[in-house]
C-alpha cells in the first residue's frame, strides 16, 4: 500500500520529516475509504447516512438524520423502534394485518380477523418470551 | 514488535473454554459482558437472553499446584426479561449491558446486573446459591437529551465511577471527549469538572473521523490516576491531571483505516469493543477481530496479538503469538487483513486483579487463559 501512495504523492514523500509522511500516510486510506463510500452512495451527505431504512428516508426527502439516531436505527443504542423495519406506523399496521390474516384459517368470517380497519393494539403485538433456556455457558 | 509475552515476558497458556461447540449460535447466547469481582475468586457473564452465569474459582491443590484453580458453575439466573414501553412504542431488550461486583461484607455476594432500562441488584446467599433480586429506583445523573430529539448530535457512549473517590465519576461521548463529574457540585451533573480532549487536525477529517472517534469504553486504572478509553482503532491512556491530549496511544487495528468503507457498510465500525487494566495497571486488553485479542505492556512498550480459538485447546499449551499483514508480502504464519473474521469479535475481555489469570469472550463461548505456572 505503502508503494501506491508513493506514486500518487512523490512530492510528499521527499523532503518532509518522517513522522510527517507516516501521519500523512495514516490519512490517506481514510479520505480513500470516504470516496469509495460516496462513489456508492452518491446521495451521503455531510452526516454519515447508509443504513436501508435511511436510504429509504433520504429518497423521500426527509433531512438526513443525526449519528446518534443513525445508532438507533441500526439498532445499536439498545433501543429498537417499531419502525425499523418499516417505513412509517401506516406501513407497520398494515404489514401486521396481512401477518394477522395469514395466521388465521380461512374458514368463514371471525371476529378476531385483522382486515386493516383494526388499528393494532400493543396488545395484539406478538409476545417476546424471555429465554426459559438455561445458558450454554452453564452447561 | 510482539514480544515473548504481553508484560514481564508472560507466556500465555490455555486454561478452560466455556459455552457450545457448534457455529449455530442463537441471539440469546451472545455475551455482552464479563467481569471478575473484588478478591477475583467469581467470575460472571451476562448475555443478551438476560441470563447471568456466575462462575467460582477452585481452591487451589497447595501441594499439586501444576495450575491454578479451574472456574466451575456457582450460579446461573434469568436477571432481565424483554420489555415493551407502549408509550413511547420501543422496545426494550433483556441484554446484560453490566454486572458489577459489590465489596463482600458477609457471606452473601452483591452484583449489580443492567439493561438499557434497569439496574438490578442480585444477593446471591452463601448457603443456597439462589438469587434474590432488587429493581434499583432510577435516578437521572446526567441527561443531555435535546429539546427535539432531531437535534441529538451526541450521546454518552459509557460511564464509570471513580475506584477511590465515590463521588467522582466519568463519561464518554460518540465524539470522543471525556468529562469528569462531581456528584457533590450539583444534583444533576450537566457541567462537567473536566473535559478530557484530544485536538483533532481539522485536515485531516473524514466522513469517518466522528464514527471512530467515538468512545466504546472507560476504565479507570486500579490506582485511579489514570483512565483508559477506547475508540474503534485505539486504545489510549489519559493522565487525570491532563486533559488536552492522552499520554500513550495504543494502536489495535491500523490496518483498518484502510477497510472503513467495507466496515461502514456491514456495520462493524460500530461495534462496541471494551478495554481492561491488569491488577497492576502495568497492561492493558481489548479485543480485535478474528478472535484476536490485544495487550500492550506499558512499560516495556511491547503488545502481542492472542487469539482464542478452540484449535489451541489443550490445558498448558502456551498461545503463539498471532501477527496481521497489513499489505505487502505476507510471511509465514501471518494472516493478511482481507482473510480476518469479522464476525468473529472479542468484544468484552476482563482481568483478574490479582493474578494474570484473564477471561475472553467470543461471541458465544468464555475462555479462560493463564500465565504459565512452572
Amino acid at each position: 500500500m505503502s508503494q501506491k501512495q508513493d506514486e500518487e504523492n512523490p512530492a510528499e514523500e521527499t523532503g518532509e520529516e518522517k513522522q510527517d509522511t507516516q501521519e500523512k500516510e495514516g490519512i490517506l486510506p481514510e479520505r480513500a475509504e470516504e470516496a469509495k463510500l460516496k462513489a456508492k452512495y452518491p446521495s451521503l451527505g455531510q452526516k454519515p447516512g447508509g443504513s436501508d431504512f435511511l436510504m429509504k428516508r433520504l429518497q423521500k426527502g426527509v433531512s438526513l438524520i443525526s449519528y446518534p439516531l443513525l445508532l438507533e436505527s441500526k439498532g445499536i443504542l439498545g433501543m429498537k423502534s417499531i419502525e425499523q423495519k418499516y417505513f412509517d406506523s401506516g406501513d407497520y399496521n398494515m404489514a401486521k394485518a396481512k401477518m394477522k390474516n395469514k395466521q388465521l384459517p380461512s374458514t368463514g368470517p371471525d371476529k378476531n380477523l385483522v382486515t386493516g380497519d383494526h388499528i393494532p393494539t400493543p396488545q395484539d403485538l406478538p409476545q417476546r418470551k424471555s429465554s426459559l433456556v438455561t445458558s450454554k455457558l452453564a452447561g | 514488535m510482539a514480544g515473548a509475552g504481553g508484560g514481564n515476558d508472560i507466556q500465555w497458556c490455555f486454561s478452560q473454554v466455556k459455552g457450545a461447540v457448534d457455529d449455530d449460535v442463537a441471539e440469546a447466547d451472545i455475551i455482552s459482558t464479563v467481569e471478575f469481582n473484588h478478591s477475583g475468586e467469581l467470575l460472571a457473564t451476562g448475555d443478551k437472553g438476560g441470563r447471568v452465569v456466575i462462575f467460582q474459582q477452585e481452591q487451589e491443590n497447595k501441594i499439586q499446584s501444576h495450575s491454578r484453580g479451574e472456574y466451575n458453575v456457582y450460579s446461573t439466573f434469568q436477571s432481565h426479561e424483554p420489555e415493551f414501553d407502549y408509550l413511547k412504542s420501543l422496545e426494550i431488550e433483556e441484554k446484560i449491558n453490566k454486572i458489577r461486583w459489590l465489596p463482600q461484607k458477609n457471606a452473601a455476594q452483591f452484583l449489580l446486573s443492567t439493561n438499557d432500562k434497569t439496574i438490578k441488584l442480585w444477593k446471591i446467599s452463601e448457603r443456597d446459591k439462589r438469587p434474590e433480586g432488587y429493581n434499583l429506583k432510577e435516578e437521572d445523573i446526567v441527561d443531555i437529551k435535546p429539546a427535539n430529539m432531531e437535534e441529538l448530535t451526541e450521546v454518552i457512549t459509557a460511564a464509570e465511577f471513580h475506584p477511590n473517590s465515590c463521588n467522582t465519576f466519568v463519561y464518554s461521548s460518540s465524539k470522543g471527549t471525556i468529562r469528569l463529574c462531581d456528584m457533590r457540585a450539583s444534583a444533576l451533573c450537566d457541567r462537567h469538572s473536566k473535559l478530557f480532549e484530544e485536538p483533532e487536525d481539522p485536515s485531516n477529517r473524514s466522513f469517518f473521523s466522528e464514527i471512530i472517534s467515538s468512545i466504546s469504553d472507560v476504565k479507570f486504572s486500579h490506582s485511579g490516576r489514570y483512565m483508559m478509553t477506547r475508540d474503534y482503532l485505539s486504545v489510549k491512556i489519559w493522565d487525570l491531571n491532563m486533559e488536552n491530549r492522552p499520554v500513550e496511544t495504543y494502536q489495535v487495528h491500523e490496518y483498518l483505516r484502510s477497510k472503513l468503507c467495507s466496515l461502514y457498510e456491514n456495520d462493524c465500525i460500530f461495534d462496541k469493543f471494551e478495554c481492561c487494566w491488569n491488577g497492576s495497571d502495568s497492561v492493558v486488553m481489548t479485543g480485535s477481530y478474528n478472535n484476536f485479542f490485544r495487550m500492550f505492556d506499558r512499560n516495556t512498550k511491547r503488545d502481542i496479538t492472542l487469539e482464542a480459538s478452540r484449535e489451541n485447546n489443550k490445558p498448558r499449551t502456551v498461545l503463539k503469538p498471532r501477527k496481521v499483514c497489513a499489505s505487502g508480502k505476507r510471511k509465514k504464519d501471518e494472516i493478511s487483513v482481507d482473510s480476518l473474521d469479522f464476525n468473529k469479535k472479542i468484544l468484552h475481555t476482563a482481568w483478574h486483579p490479582k493474578e494474570n489469570i484473564i477471561a475472553v469472550a467470543t461471541t458465544n463461548n468464555l475462555y479462560i487463559f493463564q500465565d504459565k505456572v512452572n
